[in-house]
């Protein structure tokens, strides 16, 4: 670019993942050993990297690319934007690699394409004088079509049609470089910036001639307001009056943008658009220009059209030429996920209250994506894919809710971090990178306390995902892998037990037995920090008491008497798929006696566990071991399992969270497939801070026990609250 | 009852439009009270009016039948910062002795009503400014210019050899797409002689092309911006498409000579230092010429509307404008559009104010 460059770069990433393996028990003492074996081995997984700096830099960059490039197949880089003509020898000369310029629309085009459908909250609207300036949006699964208004110097505006298919449909030569330019010429202020500063600080009415100057009121004829611009700069007409620097810069802002707006939306009617990104260096990071073009387009279109900006817009150009470069390789058929880790953030709106932070953020800048093993869809099961919204509630929205959520975080801290280094007692400097996650979350959450949105919304969901994107940089990819380890094994020798005394029930105390037992085994969540420091001063702390722990019904949230009649009267169920919370009892003795009742009942099972590793939530790999050893144990599980009745999945996340819009695709296919009419979701995290509202097209089950006294209260109960919620949807 | 005005108050400008009858009879001359007479005699034998009013002579409308008198209708402007002077003559000249109604459009008609009253005991009757406008235009339309035709269009306009002025038949005028360019602008799209509807407006106007001007170059007269704009090169001051791309842009179809960015070559100190006030005054003129012919376009379009009228007074003795709007609207509509202009450009206002006094006679 003109002054910044954005470079995108491929890396392989080598990390270290926690693995589980059976052990062969046969003829061993079963009763003194683990469970299974934990090891922890090395990973490679694949990194896109976007990094902005100033071109002042470029040496030192390309010095950085010579020392890093792995792959000598490369023979050639993709360039593009003004610079990449600027730069070109240097580049050659210093990488020894050729210089490939590709069309500036084209890679901004493919760039932001690739943002919109992979980053979730990638695009926010501008809410002027709100708590919240931004409004972030929830990914649309279908992305086109959509007018890209790209202001640069000039402006160019652009329909996109579908991946491939774009096409210039106008332009207007009023852009960013005539308020420069012009800016410049006005008011003698050279930097792009300052003129920014000076228009936010001027009265433009001093400058501009108004409705109400013409008609001393307002046109009421056409409904047009006094205070509307009649003519931009119509009172300067004169040549012995001066006007201040900031006047000027104010009125020349608002005829810009204005003007900008106005095309945009005829752009928007004549060709039936009502989406509009705006992009380019007159917007990029920039609120007081987001906020005049935001007013323009509803004035302009009377609300019907909506602007809306990109958090990353200003990678579009190097995401699309790094695109284009990687053609054969088709990033586009992977998932990619944001890593809050590696990406720094939308900078802040307030220059004026957080004047470092904006000189950092403007002139370096950077973004992470890891590339997903497998792709990641909608649940088929979701009512309206493109209203779904994972998180129940918007921290950067809940002021209150907020403040509560970042003291929690911050004061759990301590205690993750130690665990971190507890659970790697072998290594040398576990302490040292402890401490290191600890530095490194302590600053994500101070930078979330000034700018709620850096990662589109704020939620718990988005707060505990950081956490294990900080955990997994510094190695620690499962801190809990022995605690869930030994709670699996304590919990199996249960199992026979907690099944006898079911079955001796009669039906109908049995489905409230299950139910007890699926909500007591949720307490067991070291992810809440009631429930952690009640296990770690209390090691002895199981099943019975976790269930004296529970609410007496009726509970907070209540319809088991709905779901006890469903069962009662309904046909069974022709499957069932589970979304799973904790290792230990919550999976092996409140899960799993439950699936085995549904199975009895002629219901099949899809049961789905978390890719990756979160807190002490069932990894995939461990809820394959399990389900082995119940089975060894349990005639109904064995034969389901034999029989393909019950169907152990992964969701394709690693999170304690649950987004049903990023899903693996296996599960999405299987769920069609065996007919799915039953979701069950569990757990605090899963139930409550996600999906507590989502609507399904089938009867669903929502359940978790709550563990913090401050959401209980929220939601009008006390701590071990119940949320039993079974919902079918309306015909 | 004589004496007839229409007066159109705009931001910048008042445009005053006076019928004066020719065919008095000798009855009539004996009745006709002292103070009627002075004014008559006033506005005919003058051509400018204090420091500022000025006649424009050569607009006028000879041997003109309006409510079946015959006369000549003569078209007077002066600066709306002069109403005040103006509304005090009226006082002086004891106006209100006659008995007229005084018809008058235009936001000023609002905005100074209160001191017609106060301070020329005057009533006024204010009219809607895009009425009288669009009655205007059709009145003087349908009477022609002293036999010549009002209308008129540019043949070859993408041809600066070729190009040149010629009548337009306006017989059917419908729909038109009706651009009036005064301090700002309006877009109408005219349906029919009642019906037609304000598709938009832009604040980019006659006024920000003068007040920009100003600012600068220090001109203080539209006259004198006009005249500075003539003499200027505005490729100095923006940026063209071969300036980014060494020549056309031909992945969007763009020509070199395109403007990509108005004033885009002043981002640059150098630059800044080296271009003069006559290219600023033309790149000011070109910017904000092609902004309202980009808009226009793009409201023809909507609007499925082909021809396209721009009047009011930002084209007087504007050439440039003229020629531009009705190259570019040719230009980049691949020859759809044609671009229309009137020789009466910024008084139909006050025409069609004129009219609805003689209407309601």
């Amino acid at each position: 670019g003109g002054s910044l460059t954005k470079l995108a770069y491929y890396s392989t990433v080598q990390h270290k993942v926690a693995r589980v393996r059976s052990f062969d028990h046969s003829g061993k003492d079963i009763e003194n050993e683990p469970l299974y074996e934990i090891s922890v081995q090395e990973e490679i997984t694949a990194r896109l990297h976007f990094i902005k700096f100033e071109n002042t830099y470029i040496e030192t960059c390309l010095d950085f690319i010579k020392d890093h490039l792995v792959n000598t197949e490369t023979k050639v880089i993709k360039a593009t934007g003004g610079g990449a003509y600027k730069f070109k020898d240097l580049i050659e000369k210093k990488l020894g690699l050729k210089v490939d310029k590709e069309d500036v629309m084209t890679c901004l085009i493919k760039g932001c394409n690739f943002v919109l459908r992979n980053i979730p909250h990638e695009v926010f609207a501008y809410q002027k004088d709100s708590d919240t300036e931004f409004r972030f949006q929830t990914n649309h699964p279908n992305i086109f079509p959509y007018l890209l208004v790209n202001i640069g110097s000039g402006v160019s505006i652009v329909k996109v049609e579908t991946e491939d298919k774009f096409e210039w449909i106008g332009g207007s030569s009023i852009g960013g470089g005539t308020f420069w330019g012009l800016g410049a010429l006005l008011t003698k202020t050279k930097k792009f910036d300052e003129l920014l500063q000076l228009a936010s600080k001027g009265q433009h009415t001093n400058v501009d001639m108004l409705v109400k100057d013409v008609y001393g009121g307002a046109y009421q004829t056409l409904g047009l307001s006094g205070n509307l611009i009649a003519s931009s700069f119509g009172k300067s007409t004169t040549a012995d009056k001066e006007f201040s620097k900031e006047d000027m810069a104010k009125s020349l802002l608002h005829m810009i943008s204005n003007d900008i707006g106005q095309l945009a939306c005829l752009y928007a009617k004549l060709h039936n658009l009502d989406k509009i990104y705006f992009g380019g260096f007159f917007i990029r990071g920039h609120p007081v220009t987001m906020r005049t073009i935001t007013y323009s387009i509803n004035f302009f279109s009377k609300g019907e059209v909506q602007a809306l900006f990109l958090r990353h817009e200003g990678y579009l150009g190097a995401i699309g030429a790094f695109l284009k470069g990687a053609e054969q390789d088709n990033p586009n058929q992977y998932s990619w996920g944001e890593n809050y880790a590696g990406s720094s953030g939308l900078m802040s709106t307030s220059p004026d209250v957080y004047p470092m932070q904006r000189t950092r953020s403007g002139t370096f800048d950077m973004l992470e994506m890891d590339r997903l093993e497998r792709p990641l869809v909608n649940l088929p099961l979701l009512k309206d894919p493109s209203t779904y919204i994972p998180d129940t509630v918007d921290l950067t929205d809940d002021a209150m809710a907020r403040k509560y959520w970042l003291t929690c975080f911050e004061e759990a801290l301590d205690g993750v971090a130690k665990r971190a280094a507890a659970s790697q007692p072998d290594s040398v400097d576990a302490l040292e990178r402890a401490e290191k996650f600890r530095q490194k979350y302590w600053n994500k959450l101070q930078t979330l306390r000034q700018q709620p949105f850096a990662y589109g919304t704020l939620t718990v969901r988005s707060l505990l995902d950081t956490r294990e994107h900080c955990l997994n940089e510094f190695n620690f990819p499962d801190p809990y892998s022995k605690v869930k380890q030994k709670e699996n094994g304590i919990a199996l020798k249960c199992f026979q037990s907690v099944i006898e005394s079911l079955d001796s029930l009669g039906w109908e105390e049995r489905q409230f037995a299950l139910v007890k037992g699926l909500l007591a085994g949720n307490v067991f969540d070291w992810g809440a920090k009631a429930v952690s420091d009640v296990l770690e001063s209390e090691p002895q702390f199981g099943f019975e008491e976790a269930k004296s722990k529970l609410q007496e019904r009726p509970w907070l949230e209540d319809s088991y008497s709905q779901w006890l009649e469903r069962l009662k009267e309904g046909p069974p169920h022709k499957c069932a798929l589970i979304f799973a919370d904790n290792s230990g009892i919550d999976i092996i003795l409140g899960v799993f006696p439950f699936v085995r009742e549904l199975l009895s009942r002629g219901t099949e099972v899809i049961l789905a566990c978390n890719s990756g590793p979160a807190l002490n939530d069932v990894t995939y790999s461990e809820s394959l071991i399990v389900a082995e050893r119940i089975a060894a144990m349990d005639p109904v599980i064995q034969s389901a399992l034999r029989e393909e009745k019950l169907l152990l999945v992964q969701t394709g996340s690693s999170s304690p969270c649950l987004d049903l819009s990023r899903l693996d695709k296996g599960l999405a296919v299987l769920v069609r497939e065996r007919k799915t009419d039953l979701v069950i979701i569990e757990g605090m995290g899963r139930a409550i801070h996600t999906n507590y509202y989502a609507a399904l097209k089938c009867e669903s089950l929502k359940l978790a026990v709550i563990k913090n006294s401050w959401l209980a209260d929220r939601l009008g109960g006390k701590i071990f609250s119940v949320i039993f919620k079974y919902e079918v949807p309306c015909k | 009852v004589f004496p007839w005005f229409g007066l159109d108050i705009g931001g910048t400008l008042v445009k005053l439009v006076y019928f004066e009858p020719k065919d008095i009879t000798a009855e009539e001359e004996v009745e006709e009270v002292e103070n009627l007479k002075s004014i008559r005699k006033y506005l005919t034998s003058n051509v400018a009016y204090g420091s500022t009013g000025i006649r424009d002579v050569h607009l006028e409308l000879k041997d003109l039948t309006m409510c079946g008198r015959k006369g000549n209708l003569h078209f007077i402007r002066f600066p709306t910062h002069d109403m005040p002077a103006f509304i005090q003559m009226g006082s002086e000249k004891e106006f209100t002795s006659l008995h007229t109604t005084l018809c008058a459009t235009g936001g000023g008609a609002y905005k100074f009503e209160q001191d017609f009253r106060t301070m020329g005991d005057l009533q006024l009757r204010k009219l809607d400014e895009l009425d009288c406008l669009i009655k205007g235009v059709l009145y003087i339309d349908s009477v022609g210019f002293n036999g010549h035709s009002e209308c008129y269009y540019f043949e070859n306009p993408t041809d600066a050899e070729k190009c040149q002025k010629l009548p337009f038949n306006l017989e059917n005028p419908y729909p038109l797409l009706l651009v009036n360019i005064g301090s700002g602008v309006s877009i109408l799209a005219v349906y029919s002689k009642e019906n037609y509807k304000r598709v938009t407006g832009t604040s980019l106007g006659g006024g920000t092309f003068y007040g920009l001007c100003c600012l600068l170059t220090g001109c203080s007269t539209f006259e004198e911006a006009l005249e500075m704009a003539s003499h200027g090169d505005s490729t100095k001051v923006d940026k063209l498409v071969r300036d980014i791309y060494g020549g056309d842009y031909e992945r969007f179809g763009l020509p070199g000579w395109a403007v990509a960015s108005s004033f885009g070559n002043m981002m640059s100190k150098e630059k800044r230092e080296s271009v003069s006030k006559e290219d600023l005054a033309k790149a000011t003129l070109i910017t904000i010429t092609n902004n309202i012919g980009s808009i226009a376009r793009m409201c023809a379009l909507n609007e499925n509307i082909n021809r396209v009228v721009f009047v009011g007074n930002f084209l007087r003795i504007n050439t440039i404008s003229m020629r531009l709007l009705a190259y570019a609207l040719d230009y980049w509509s691949k020859g759809q559009l044609k671009a229309l202009f009137l020789e009466h450009e910024g008084y139909f206002g006050a025409v069609g104010a004129l009219l609805e006094l003689l209407d309601s006679a």
